[in-house]
């Protein structure tokens, strides 16, 4: 089987103390920081991403993946032990693993936290395996026109898809190309004229601006018990419990 | 005129001002091309406007991707002044203190990295996003500021060896 072969090259590569202890290393990273409300996979890995520079490609790809997967698990630990979700994701682990964790079973929740993510991240890899070359070859075929489709479906999806007012999605999907405009023009060749810094003229990028509008805005409605707390006349909420009605709140926090 | 939805009042009203700025930005830029020949451009304004089309110059497609959020703002805006939600959507208070803490601490980070080196900023960093909640005391922000400095130091730049300037300050 050449799909068994492939993959027994990779484990082949992937099976040295080094390039494990990188695996380990990144593993560990990723569940800690997914642990963090609000950061998740895909902002640790932006953060992690420097940390990379130094390594070869294999080192480093091992290392982001073990932080992805690690952020992905990590958001469980905290949706489970205190009710409040590391990512997004996790909001569903929030509802069963919390209450298993109010009926004592907290060790059992987490255990079937971790062997699902691992289970889950099995199936996935051997999943895209299977998939991959005939996707690529799928690739190959894609011109102007299947571009375009696709991105009149990715930008009709992520309006139609979002949670919350139709016709506010669409202004933010309209801010979000109005966003991607700023840059030098490659095909015009213009200059920014009115624009100061070097990072202008590259555009606004993705991982600033989601560091941005998740990370800084959310601070606004972070309750650390020093008021601001969102929606009025209802009892007092504790750091937990409100950071936990902000993120059930379909569209509260980020919109 | 009373608001009866307080969130679709202020992100309309931010939406109409992102596109009027942008789209007063749009018009520094060319919005069609050249006009070598003096002709095609006196033509009627719709002449005009199919000609931008077929040929878009760096300032046309912000520019109309500009006034449709304007207008769909314009719409949020005016729904939010005629429709009546539950409760108001009222926003609530905003946690200022963590947010102006947290911002200028990161900001002032970014700034001050190149002249002054990772040995300054990030005690500053440290001490400015103290400010923003309740922190048991001045000695664990101080420990903080420590563990994370010799952290920063032997993980960028003993660690991995980036090019980021730590004590810039120090040696002049």
């Amino acid at each position: 089987m050449d799909l068994l072969h492939n993959l027994g090259i990779g484990l082949g590569v992937a099976f040295t103390t080094q390039n494990l202890a990188y695996a380990f290393c990144g593993a560990l990273l990723g569940t800690l920081i997914g642990v963090l409300p609000g950061i998740g996979a895909v902002a640790a890995i932006a953060l992690l991403l420097p940390a990379t520079y130094a390594l070869d490609t294999t080192p480093a790809l091992i290392l982001l993946a073990g932080v992805y997967y690690g952020a992905q698990y990590g958001g469980s630990t905290t949706a489970i032990l205190v009710d409040v979700p590391g990512e997004p994701s996790a909001l569903v682990t929030c509802l069963d693993g919390n209450q298993m964790a109010r009926q004592g079973r907290a060790g059992v929740a987490l255990s079937v936290a971790a062997l699902g993510s691992f289970f889950a991240g099995c199936v996935g890899t051997i999943a895209i395996a299977l998939v991959a070359p005939p996707l690529t070859e799928l690739a190959f075929q894609f011109g102007p026109e299947e571009y375009f489709s696709l991105m009149v479906l990715g930008l009709v999806g992520a309006a139609v898809l979002t949670s919350g007012s139709l016709l506010k999605a669409i202004a933010m999907v309209l801010l979000g190309l109005l966003l991607a405009q700023v840059n030098a023009g490659m095909a015009a060749g213009t200059s920014p004229s009115g624009l100061v810094s070097v990072q202008s003229v590259r555009g606004i990028s993705f991982v600033v601006l989601g560091i941005g509008v998740f990370v800084f805005a959310g601070l606004g409605h972070v309750c650390p018990g020093i008021g601001a707390h969102r929606g009025s006349g209802h009892r007092h909420h504790g750091p937990a419990q409100c950071a936990d009605r902000a993120c059930r709140e379909p569209g509260g926090t980020r919109r | 005129m009373r608001i009866k939805s307080e969130r679709d009042f202020w992100s309309g009203l931010v939406f109409v001002a992102v596109g009027v700025v942008f789209a007063i930005g749009a018009t520094h830029y060319r919005m069609g091309p050249e006009c070598a020949v003096q002709e095609p451009c006196a033509a009627g304004l719709h002449a005009r406007w199919l000609q931008l089309s077929a040929q878009p110059g760096a300032g046309y497609f912000p520019f109309g991707l500009a006034i449709l959020l304007a207008v769909v703002g314009a719409i949020v805006l005016f729904k939010s002044l005629t429709f009546e939600s539950e409760g108001g959507d009222a926003i609530g208070a905003f946690a200022w203190r963590p947010l102006v803490a947290i911002v200028a601490a990161v900001a002032g980070f970014g700034a001050l990295l190149e002249p002054f080196g990772l040995a300054a900023t990030i005690p500053l960093l440290v001490v400015v996003a103290s400010l923003a909640g309740d922190v048991p005391g001045w000695r664990a922000v101080l420990a903080q500021a420590l563990v994370l400095t010799l952290g920063a130091w032997a993980f960028l730049i003993w660690g991995l060896k980036l090019p980021v300037p730590f004590a810039s300050w120090f040696a002049g």
